[in-house]
């Protein structure tokens, strides 16, 4: 019997290698990827809450929808501003694109 | 509202309207400025003479409330009160104001300032007029500061003179110590009653809710404010200097204007003043103080319109005496007569001052046959202020007499005999020095003024004789009946004795004038010298000035110094520490944004994480969903 629970963790588990991708990457088009890895476990939490708590809705897998398609519009924002980046200043680290501190 | 009450705005507002008219239209073309001050103030005037018309026909009070604001239940209004004292201020004010701008128009001519001294009279009448309609604390505080700003301008209005510039400035800080009294009086008062309504708040002292100690408090904090526009002792020091205005300015400052305003002010809160004892005793003593102060320092003064300032403060003394001692009837009326007499004084004075050139009186002499309409004008306010029948201050300065005597201030009441004393030596002493005996080194050139400077003279001199008849007994109209306000005991009249004593007083006063100074059977020089110290200390006003300047110098300064000491370090201190401390954390804190998106990343899921954590330890019911407790 696969529970919420489950699900969760799956999730959360997901959440975890996404966010240690997006602190540990250099290369700034990894970082886009980790993004998309969150907003998957963003995903599934959604569909498995919406599953197990109002199974008579898809207000969850709705809502996975739009977040995909966000996401989509977002990592070709991303890609654009790195590519711009790329061109100028010939780098994709993340750690080189500190032009903007103190 | 009423018609009296329209009538009342109307005669204040012109004044207002002339000021504004000519500052922004008419300031280039001098005639016209003149011509729309005397007309605006000359409508005010008729409409004045209508209001006292109607309350001596049929004495009513007509008022008229605007609500303003309500704050902290206190209830402010804008408003007018007219009742029979009303009207007589409304009538001296605005027939001295007149006079005083058509003599202007004269004195004033070759000035350049001309439309600009008349956007300034005009000023000076509409906050007077202010003052007087007002019914109620604040209204007339606002036009209590609207009369200081008026005087300051226009006794700087030579401001090029460093000594106008200084009389000025005096005047106006040493009247703000007397209006800071003035307003924490009216702040105590109005917070307990909830109202600045000058009715409410009498009838509210009069019904006891405030116990009698506090009320001796808020009577004198009130008094404080009288004590500086009506410059008595100790805050006289601002109005011998105020001479150095142009002269129509010192006659309108001392006749009408502003020293009236204290008098008036007293005399409209009368009821809150006559409930408690002890202020009024504090009243009558500085009122006989200053009266009999201000004439030893008359005696001795060399300067015409000095002698005439220390009169005023002398005269006011007389009508503080008054009302402290319970003669309400007594001092307004004194206020009145001595309106006229005095501008008249001061006007002559100016008109002499016009064609000498010089304020010395021992310059001048023998002017009577250069200047007669001046000098039988002066001769007749001399004998007025000085109280010999039948001109109009003997009536007045009789029921003063009569108010100390039957309130049983023996004391005062000898004051007030030697004062008068005094006063008819001085009066007389300038006046023979002036106008009589042999021609002095200034007087040839003398001429007698243009007729725009003798026609006012000659009108005040009709009403500085006929105007004390209106306190004459046993005739239809009386104004002991008019402005009677529930004195200790209605003025009866004339007291014969008294009446005798004052006289043979003012008589033996001019006596020795004319032995000193006309037959000269005593040389005034010797006197000098057989008085010595004396002398000197009245000669430099019994020092009072120096002593507040050393005061101010020594013991101000001091003070001032630790109180900037403790401004420059501990309170500029405290500002620039928080800067400091703000900068500091600043400078620490932006090492925190190194650019790196990452560390940002990491900021803001860090942020997350204790969000969620403090979330979940407080909606501990959430775990319940994953199956926990």
């Amino acid at each position: 019997m696969i529970t919420l629970a489950h699900y969760v963790i799956l999730s959360a588990i997901l959440f975890g290698i996404g966010i240690f991708g997006v602190l540990t990457r250099r290369n700034a088009i990894g970082i886009l990827m980790s993004i998309e890895l969150l907003f998957n476990a963003v995903n599934i939490n959604m569909v498995a809450f919406s599953r197990f708590l109002t199974p008579d809705g898809a207000y969850g897998e709705l809502f996975t929808i739009f977040i995909i398609t966000v996401a989509a519009a977002e990592s070709i924002l991303g890609l654009a501003i790195i590519l711009a980046i790329y061109r100028n200043r010939k780098v994709l680290n993340a750690d080189e694109m500190n032009l903007m501190k103190w | 509202m009423g018609i009296l009450s329209m009538a009342g705005i109307a005669a204040a507002l012109l004044p207002f309207l002339a000021f504004l008219a000519i500052v922004t239209f008419t300031k280039k073309y001098r005639n016209v400025s003149a011509l729309v001050s005397i007309s605006a103030t000359g409508l005010s005037f008729l409409t004045a003479c209508y209001i006292l018309y109607s309350q001596i026909t049929a004495p009513q009070q007509s008022s008229f409330n605007i609500p303003w604001m309500y704050i902290a239940g206190i209830e402010m209004n804008m408003g007018v009160l007219v009742n029979q004292l009303t009207s007589i201020m409304l009538f001296i004010v605005t027939f001295v104001s007149l006079l005083v701008q058509i003599y202007s128009t004269g004195y004033m001519h070759d000035d350049e300032g001309y439309s600009k001294f008349f956007a300034f009279l005009s000023l000076f009448t509409f906050s007077m007029l202010g003052i007087v309609i007002s019914n109620n604390l604040l209204q007339i505080y606002v036009f209590w500061e609207l009369v200081g700003l008026s005087s300051y301008l226009l006794i700087g209005f030579w401001y090029f003179k460093p000594e106008a510039s200084d009389a000025a400035k005096k005047a106006f800080v040493v009247n703000r110590v007397g209006d800071f009294g003035f307003l924490l009086g009216i702040l105590i008062v109005s917070f307990r009653a909830g109202t600045f309504d000058f009715m409410k708040v009498i009838d509210f002292a009069k019904s006891g809710a405030i116990d009698p100690n506090t009320l001796t408090v808020i009577a004198l904090l009130l008094f404080c404010g009288a004590v500086g526009k009506s410059a008595q002792f100790p805050l006289h020091v601002w109005l011998p200097d105020a001479m150095e205005g142009p002269t129509p300015v010192s006659a309108l400052i001392h006749a009408a204007t502003m020293v009236a305003a204290g008098v008036f002010m007293v005399a409209r809160l009368y009821g809150i003043f006559s409930l408690s004892p002890a202020a009024m005793n504090v009243i009558a003593y500085i009122g006989g103080f200053t009266a009999i102060f201000a004439a030893s320092i008359a005696l001795v003064q060399d300067d015409i319109k000095r002698i005439l300032a220390y009169s005023t403060l002398s005269q006011l003394g007389y009508m503080i005496l008054a009302l402290g001692a319970g003669g309400f009837t007594a001092g307004m009326f004194h206020l009145t007569t001595h309106a006229f007499f005095k501008a008249l004084l001061f006007l002559g004075a100016g008109s002499v001052i016009h064609s000498m050139g010089t304020n010395d009186i021992w310059r001048m002499g023998g002017l009577h046959k250069k200047m007669p309409i001046t000098s039988i004008t002066m001769l007749i306010a001399t004998l007025a202020i000085s109280g010999i029948w039948p001109f109009s201050g003997f009536w007045s300065k009789d029921e003063i007499f009569l108010a100390l005597h039957n309130s049983g201030h023996t004391v005062l009441y000898y004051t007030a005999v030697v004062t008068a004393f005094m006063t008819s030596f001085y009066m007389f002493r300038l006046y023979i020095v002036t106008f009589m005996g042999k021609q002095g080194e200034h007087a040839g050139h003398a001429h007698e003024s243009p007729l725009s400077m003798t026609v006012p003279l000659m009108i005040l001199a009709v009403f500085s004789i006929f105007s004390g008849l209106v306190g004459m007994p046993g005739q239809p109209f009386n104004i002991s009946n008019f402005i009677y306000f529930g004195e200790m005991e209605k003025p009866a009249g004339l007291n014969m004795t008294i009446a005798y004593i004052s006289t043979a007083v003012a008589l033996s006063g001019i006596a020795l004038a004319f032995i000193i100074y006309f037959f000269k059977l005593v040389r005034a020089e010797s006197l000098k010298k057989v008085s010595g110290p004396v002398y000197t200390l009245l000669k430099n006003k019994y020092y009072v000035d120096e002593i507040y300047l050393f005061f101010i110098r020594n013991v101000f300064f001091a003070i001032t110094a630790v109180i900037k000491w403790f401004d420059r370090n501990i309170v500029d201190g405290l500002v620039n520490l928080t800067g400091w401390l703000v900068r500091q954390g600043g400078a620490q804190l932006r090492r925190t944004a190194t650019g790196s998106v990452q560390t940002y990343a990491l900021m803001i899921f860090g942020g997350m994480v204790v969000a969620m954590i403090a979330f979940a330890i407080y909606n501990p019911g959430l775990l319940t969903l994953f199956g926990g407790r």
